[in-house]
């Protein structure tokens, strides 16, 4: 008796645990957001009145949420297109018989294991208008210091290359991993065809990594499209920062942050969430779709 | 010969941060004005330690951060560990469309949750406490999915069905034949688990009082605060607090990377 039901009942056990963390601290609180959204929701006094669209009406007329959504859409795109290039291309260096493979694997995921906090840390000291290497390096050639903070173009650069510092090694290991699974025979064929190992590149290797491909591409649309701690933390003034003097770094879940833990109006900072949750949405099923197409099928 | 230099250049871009990191907190303030920036350490890390010290209680911050780091990666190995298990090697209906739930739950953005989580903290009475960290990563959908494929490497279905013959429950199945057959595994998800639970920032910052109950990430970022950016006394934090992941990394390094490498080969 005991152990038909041991059997049945039991796997269901296993995984409950799971669903149940997922459902209770992810699922639940992601959608009740558009509940708190439709809502004058103060975050200490609690629910002050159904309001409707009154929060998404104000959000749409707010030029500081537009200002969110373009700094957030420009630091993804000066991020997440030449990491996942440069990481397609180091993973082809790495893709050989090398020596000491464990040397180079770990070197190039080690940006990966420190924390992003003091990746933006370290960053903003490298950053720095007075004392960072970079404008040192920029004056060894000739080029006048750049107050990086400042500028929209140029704080997006520097918050970029935070972003790529810390996760190119990593997307070139997963790349790594799937090129190793294709047949070594394709490579001797197209060598024998005459093929180039550029061309070889292009039509053996990247067609065969494609389901890993679309996984980057749409695991770093979800991520950059949220990115929070870099640009927060590039800032002399710490985490009170709303991403600049004049916001021109500030993303939408920073936005969101000082909407809901600076001013306290949860309403409307769920408005702000719900409406990125829709960005990132779009966002990755158009990147999904675009690469897609472009990475041809093996 | 080019590969290798190559490969030389990136390794040197992937350390030289962390190296800078060091000499800027080895140094007084006042040295990083020079007109060539510094690249040999100097002799004030220790100063530049005991200042973090004397400004946030970083003591408190470490114990805060083991306390959660140490039960999230207790509860995620052994959580991750049973659900893996049954999904590779326990036979239920469903097994199949749950197991792709569980990957499909990695992509859905929980971040943006993040304003009912924090109320629902706020009503449970545990603001400022560990546990409102704790809780949100028992388990992980990455955890049940490397362990799964673990049990499916190295669990002999042989073997599960031989115990369950002897009358065994699936519980002790899982405790005398799974789970030290994926101990090697389970090794290094108990490594990622911890280096993940002790770099979170953004959910830490919000729920735990940063004057009171800090983990380390929430303290060394309080140090960034303040109209004047003391860079020694930041990265002197910054320094310790990425010490115990960078030793716990360069220890298990082929193993982590071997454990990433592995998270990426997915059907």
């Amino acid at each position: 008796m005991f152990s038909r039901w041991d059997i049945r009942i039991t796997p269901y056990l296993l995984i409950a645990p799971f669903f149940l963390v997922f459902g209770v601290f992810g699922l639940f609180p992601l959608l009740y957001t558009a509940w708190v959204s439709l809502h004058d929701w103060q975050l200490a006094d609690g629910n002050q009145g159904f309001v409707g669209f009154d929060n998404y009406a104000a959000l749409l007329a707010d030029p500081l949420f537009y200002n969110a959504l373009f700094n957030t859409v420009s630091l993804f795109l000066i991020s997440t297109v030449p990491q996942l290039l440069a990481a397609l291309g180091l993973a082809a260096l790495l893709d050989r018989s090398l020596k000491a493979k464990t040397l180079w694997r770990a070197g190039i995921l080690l940006p990966n294991v420190v924390s992003v906090v003091a990746v933006a840390l370290v960053f903003t000291q490298i950053f720095d208008r007075d004392f960072g290497m970079v404008n040192w390096l920029l004056g060894l050639v000739g080029v006048d210091r750049i107050d990086w903070q400042a500028g929209v173009f140029s704080s997006h650069v520097a918050v970029s290359a935070m972003v790529m510092w810390r996760w190119t090694g990593y997307n070139a290991l997963l790349y790594l991993a799937a090129m190793q699974s294709v047949p070594r025979e394709q490579y001797e064929a197209a060598e024998l065809d005459g093929a180039s190992r550029w061309r070889a590149f292009w039509s053996i290797t990247v067609p065969s990594i494609r389901p890993t491909i679309l996984y980057t591409v749409v695991v770093s649309t979800i991520a950059g499209l949220q990115l929070f701690v870099e640009p927060a933390l590039f800032d002399p003034k710490g985490t009170a920062g709303v991403g600049g003097s004049d916001r021109q770094y500030q993303t939408l879940t920073m936005y969101l942050y000082e909407k809901g833990f600076r001013v306290f109006d949860a309403g409307y900072a769920s408005a702000i969430a719900w409406m990125l949750f829709v960005v990132v949405l779009v966002f990755a099923l158009a990147n999904f779709m675009v690469t897609r197409r472009s990475v041809r099928d093996s | 010969m080019f590969v290798y230099g190559g490969l030389a250049a990136i390794l040197l871009a992937s350390v030289f941060p962390l190296y800078w990191s060091f000499v800027v907190a080895s140094k007084d303030n006042s040295a990083l004005g020079e007109a060539t920036p510094p690249l040999v350490p100097g002799g004030n890390l220790f100063a530049n330690i005991a200042r973090v010290f004397d400004t946030v209680d970083f003591w408190a911050a470490v114990q805060n951060s083991l306390i959660v780091a140490g039960s999230v990666t207790v509860s995620n190995v052994l959580l991750s560990s049973l659900a893996g298990f049954a999904f590779a090697r326990l036979r239920f209906r469903g097994r199949n469309t749950l197991f792709l739930v569980v990957v499909g739950t990695a992509m859905v953005p929980t971040q943006l949750g993040v304003i009912p989580l924090y109320l629902m903290m706020a009503e449970l009475d545990w603001y400022g406490q560990l546990q409102a960290v704790i809780f949100p990563a028992l388990v992980s959908a990455l955890g049940v999915f490397l362990m799964r494929q673990a049990c499916e490497e190295a669990v002999p279905p042989e073997l599960v069905e031989a115990a369950r013959m002897d009358g065994c429950s699936v519980l002790s199945t899982f405790w005398h034949v799974g789970l030290p057959a994926i101990r090697p595994q389970a090794a290094v998800l108990a490594m990622l688990t911890f280096m993940t639970a002790w770099n979170d920032f953004f959910w830490p910052l919000i729920v735990l009082d940063p004057n009171d109950s800090p983990t380390v990430q929430v303290a060394v970022s309080t140090l960034a605060s303040g109209h004047f950016t003391d860079y020694a006394l930041m990265l002197a934090g910054t320094s310790i607090g990425v010490l115990p992941v960078i030793a716990l990394f360069l220890l298990l390094a082929r193993q982590v990377v071997g454990g990433i490498m592995q998270g990426a080969v997915k059907g």
